[in-house]
């Protein structure tokens, strides 16, 4: 399947790893993500703050230029795919805000292909296709799926199996070999921006997340939003500090560990990118190392060696640990 | 030569404020066949109909118009005026000015323009106008009453006090309904049991009522005076006649583990069982599914212990069909179902509760014997959290309604909380305080004044579970609107007041038995405010919260009022119908039988019509009887609704009142 690919801001920034990560997936399971030429800001946090028709305006310019190439925009970010689902909710539901916007971002915008975010995309593209090219399954690693508010959220438009538990990627975590834990905050707010504005107001929000991650005995928490990542991650440090014992649950996007089940290199995961490190905890459980896949002779060289070939002999290769990240 | 009189009501200002009435008034005296026209401030009011009757003697008048409000309001009211002026009642027609003219439109001159088209209309139809004669069907002097909760309870006794027979169906073992599985009633607080099992003894040893346990209402065909009920009475496989109640084989069966339905999935019954000690009447009844001999063909251990040799392994579901004038329907609500609520734990969390199963928890005869304890280990929960309109109130998950017992129950269990565990807190989250009732009010003041109630205004936003074992709490997390925070309380136990709901088969039974149902699915009634226990189906009355939610009292007297309308019909011999029906035209009647299956009242059938041919015809002989068969219309089952006549090809049927001459003058009176 082919995809305009819709980075957004973040992703070049904050959420680097976010990008590479997903850039490395897709391709590995069948989906092409081309990025769209030309694209801009969707306005996220600040616009719908100032204007309503320019927030939608904004993310609606990125759509149509999708639409123009006859492809589904694919955003990776949580906040970047609420602006665009809403505009075209906005775009499907009102004749007279189309006109608005289709003046206002100078080119027609019919919403005739749905936006979908990149979590859609992958379940979208079979949890069977994800299992058959799973190489290094991620036993033994407990985690915390965390969908934040935008992901689930309004359910007017945005179209999540359960808004109150849901399971997207609760089912990929499962898939990849990893445990799930049940937890209670997975749609909890944790504070957007207001962590970095209001720490007083976003600190709180973070820790209660924090703890009940902790206390369903989870290893790490896993989401698919660079602002709740951002906020997860990089306050550990002080609400440790505050509360008087440290934190230490490294916080993934979710293609990160799936790009460890495939096998990915975790060089080509940005896993050194985050303040509490990911690293301890996977080497712990032995899921550092890449498995040496042997290159099967006398086969045409385009016929993919099957998974459960190369993962029957996962024979723990010594060398290998100079190759992960130390 | 016809003549009309136009009489203009202004309803108070409802229709005055909106529309000229004087100019409308004066307007119709010009109009054709009108020889007196007037208006007045409330023509239903007593000095209203005189007019109307002065006018009709003193003008000679053979028909008159109203215009006022819906005919739904007060058509009856002023077919009786002309009918003791003198007129046929069926002489009358009303033009809407009220419902669909002053109450929609604003611009006094437009919507008087519009009223002077309905008076038009109006005024054209009537003079197509028809004297129609009643008849007289006779009425069959015996009553149903449909679910025995408190509502059909009542509605039994009164009826059958004024010494009509009345037949009380429930579809359980057991009469008695929610009020029973209630410990004790607000405001007074006593005890449930103890106002109620008195009528349940009542109804079963009065002479004149027979209580059909264990059984539903499968089909009812015929109308009002004359309804034929076909009763399914479930197999029990416990000969009721033969079987003394002594509960032996209830004690004996072997499989003792079933989830008791009355008790709330909290305790537990055998599959061999009546749901409760006082249960009326008091005779067991086999659960198929979880019995031992019919699920392994090895047991009967029932059948062994019986001293009366009651059990029947071979009993079989039977068909009774019985004749009643009359039906009470009774049957009552359900709760909402709180797994609905994903941020209250999907039902997945042990102590978070229903208040009915609170009920059983504080019941002296429920599991726990009255001691309060959380279901998931047993112990005495300390704090316990109340959360008011789970599913009511709530558009996006629920119902738009107020299920309106739950302010006061939730009240009293906040109360039997904070008397029966000392040390405890009971804190209730709310949106609003509901009380109105006589001494309701009083009553939750008591609970904060004298019980030390907490009421937190704002909704839950979510309930989380923590800790293991006996540290097991729940985390309750909601906005304190009067503070503007957010609060966290730990809980021990959560209960939710959920909101009362119509039964699951509700909308079915409702088609099943011919009356109709509002968009939640309960029952409606004829009118809301004039005709609150009749439905818009003749001779089928409605009592209790299958009308919609409502608590003890309110059910009690409607249920009284239902069965004061069903002695006062069962008190007539034969009793007059509506002459509005459909009439076929023999001579034009093809007998394709389109309207057969149109009808929803099954009301028309094939007969045969014999007549002589004259003159030559291309068939057959001359002055020859030749058969055929053509429509026809029972008149005590038409209900009038016209669906026949507008697919009847050959325009042979017509609905007296509203015939096609009447329908297309009303029509080309506007042009
Ligand atoms: C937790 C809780 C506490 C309450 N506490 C109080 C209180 O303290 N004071 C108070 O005034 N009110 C209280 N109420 C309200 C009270 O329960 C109702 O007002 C009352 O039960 C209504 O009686 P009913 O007969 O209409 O319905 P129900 O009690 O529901 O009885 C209906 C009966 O009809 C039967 N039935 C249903 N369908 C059929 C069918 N198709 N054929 C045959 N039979 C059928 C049912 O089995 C049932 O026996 C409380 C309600 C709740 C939920």
């Amino acid at each position: 399947m082919k995809y305009a690919y819709y980075p957004g801001c973040s992703l070049s920034g904050t959420g680097l790893e976010y990008n590479i990560s997903t850039q490395a997936v897709a391709p590995l399971l069948g989906i092409e993500l081309c990025e769209l030429p030309d694209w801009s800001c969707c306005g996220a946090s600040s616009a719908h703050l100032q204007d309503h028709t320019l927030a939608l305006a904004l993310p609606a310019r990125n759509a149509a230029l999708g639409e123009e190439q006859g492809l589904s925009l694919a955003i990776p970010c949580a906040a970047c795919l609420s602006r665009s689902k809403a505009a075209e909710h906005a775009v499907k539901t009102s004749e007279d805000m189309r006109a608005q916007i289709e003046s206002l971002i100078d080119r027609p915008y019919q919403a005739t292909y749905p936006v979908k975010s990149i979590l859609e995309i992958f379940i979208d593209a079979g949890l069977d296709t994800l299992k058959e090219n799973i190489i290094k399954p991620l036993t033994g690693l407990k985690v915390a799926s965390y969908y934040g508010c935008l992901q689930a959220r309004p359910t007017d438009f945005m179209d999540v199996d359960d808004p109150e538990n849901p399971q997207t990627i609760d089912t990929i975590v499962a898939a990849l070999g990893a445990e799930p834990v049940s937890w209670s905050h997975k749609t909890e707010c944790c504070g957007n921006s207001h962590p970095i504005a209001y720490p007083e107001v976003g600190g709180p929000l973070v820790n209660r997340i924090l703890e009940q991650a902790e206390k369903s005995g989870a290893d790490c928490i896993v989401c698919a939003c660079p602002m709740c990542l951002g906020n997860l991650d990089m306050r550990q440090k002080a609400l440790g500090k505050k509360r008087g014992r440290p934190f230490n649950l490294p916080v993934f996007y979710f293609t990160q560990l799936m790009g460890l089940a495939l096998n990915l290199r975790p060089k080509k995961l940005g896993l050194k990118k985050h303040f509490i490190s990911p690293i301890p905890l996977l080497s712990k459980k032995d899921l550092l190392k890449r498995i040496k896949i042997k290159k099967v002779k006398n086969k045409p060289a385009d016929t993919p060696v099957p998974a459960s070939e190369s993962t029957e002999t996962p024979t723990p290769n010594p060398d290998n640990k100079k190759g992960g990240p130390a | 030569m016809k003549k009309v009189g136009v009489f203009v009501c202004h309803c108070g200002t409802n229709i005055s404020q909106t529309v000229h009435c004087e100019k409308l008034a004066e307007a119709a005296k010009t109009l054709p066949g009108v020889a007196f026209s007037t208006e007045y401030k409330y023509m239903c009011s007593d000095p209203g109909q005189t007019m109307i009757k002065e006018a009709i003697a003193e003008h000679g008048l053979d028909r008159v118009v109203v215009a006022a409000c819906s005919p739904r309001m007060h058509e009856t009211t002023f077919r009786k005026c002309i009918d003791s002026g003198g007129l046929n009642p069926y002489m009358l027609e009303i033009a809407n000015i009220r419902e669909q003219c002053s109450w929609v439109h604003s611009d006094k001159d437009k919507a008087t323009a519009k009223a002077g088209d309905l008076v038009n209309m109006a005024v054209a139809k009537v003079l197509k106008n028809e004297q129609l004669p009643s008849s007289f069907i006779p009425v069959h002097k015996r009553a149903l009453v449909i679910g025995g909760g408190i509502a059909g309870i009542q509605a039994a006794l009164d009826i059958a006090d004024t010494g009509y027979h009345v037949d009380l169906v429930e579809r359980e073992p057991s009469i008695g309904g929610k009020m029973a599985q209630i410990d004790k009633t607000f405001p007074t607080m006593d005890c449930s049991a103890c106002i109620l099992t008195p009528k349940m003894v009542d109804a079963s040893q009065h002479p004149n009522i027979t209580i059909i346990p264990y059984s539903e209402v499968e089909k009812v065909d015929g109308y009002v005076g004359n309804f034929d009920v076909t009763i399914r009475r479930k197999a029990s496989y416990v000969d009721s006649v033969k079987c003394t109640g002594c509960g032996l084989c209830s004690e004996k069966c072997p499989s003792k583990k079933i989830p008791s339905e009355f008790e709330c999935n909290l305790g537990t019954r055998p599959a061999i069982y009546s749901p409760f000690p006082q249960a009326i009447p008091n005779k067991p009844v086999i659960d198929r599914e979880n019995c031992r001999y019919f699920k392994t063909g090895k047991c009967k251990i029932c059948a062994r212990v019986c001293t009366a040799d009651a059990v029947n392994f071979e009993d079989q579901d039977e068909m009774v069909q019985i004749r009643y004038g009359a039906i009470v329907v009774a049957t009552g609500y359900t709760l909402y179902d709180h797994s609905q609520y994903g941020e209250y734990g999907y039902g997945h969390y042990k102590d978070v509760i229903s208040g009915l199963e609170f009920e059983r928890l504080v019941n002296a005869s429920g599991p726990t014997m009255g001691k309060i304890k959380r279901p998931s280990d047993n112990t005495e929960p300390k704090n316990v959290v109340f959360i008011k309109c789970v599913g009511s109130r709530d558009k996006a998950r629920g119902h738009d309604y107020c299920s309106r017992a739950c302010c006061m129950y939730t009240a009293k269990h906040a109360t039997m909380v904070r008397d029966k565990i000392k040390d405890s807190q009971a804190i209730i989250f709310y949106m609003d305080i509901r009380t109105p009732g006589k001494n309701y009010e009083e009553f939750y003041l008591r609970g904060v004044e004298e019980y030390g109630v907490t009421y937190v205004r704002g909704r839950v936003s979510r309930i989380y579970e923590e800790g293991e074992g006996e540290n097991r709490k729940l985390i309750v997390q909601g906005e304190d609107t009067l503070l503007g925070k957010q609060v966290f309380v730990d809980a021990d136990m959560v209960v939710l007041a959920t909101a009362m709901e119509p039964q699951p088969d509700a909308a079915g039974f409702a088609r099943k038995i011919g009356i109709s149902y509002d968009q939640n699915n309960f029952f409606s009634e004829a009118h809301p405010k004039l005709r609150p226990v009749e439905t818009l189906s003749a001779g089928i009355y409605l009592a209790g919260a299958c009308q919609g939610p409502k608590d003890i009292p309110d059910t009690v007297a409607q249920a009284g009022a239902a069965a004061a309308k069903v002695v006062a019909l069962l008190s007539k011999d034969e009793m007059e119908t509506e002459p509005i029906v459909a009439k076929v035209d023999t001579d034009r009647c093809s007998g394709c039988g389109f309207c057969i299956p149109i009808c929803p009242y099954k009301a028309i059938s094939f007969t045969d019509l014999t007549e002589r041919v004259h003159g030559s015809v291309a068939w057959g002989p001359t002055g020859k009887e030749v058969k055929r068969q053509v429509a026809n219309v029972n008149n005590g089952l038409c209900q009038g609704c016209g669906a026949c006549t507008v697919n009847c090809r050959a325009g042979a049927l017509d609905l007296l009142g509203f015939t096609n001459e009447q329908i297309l003058a009303e029509v080309d009176s506007l042009w």
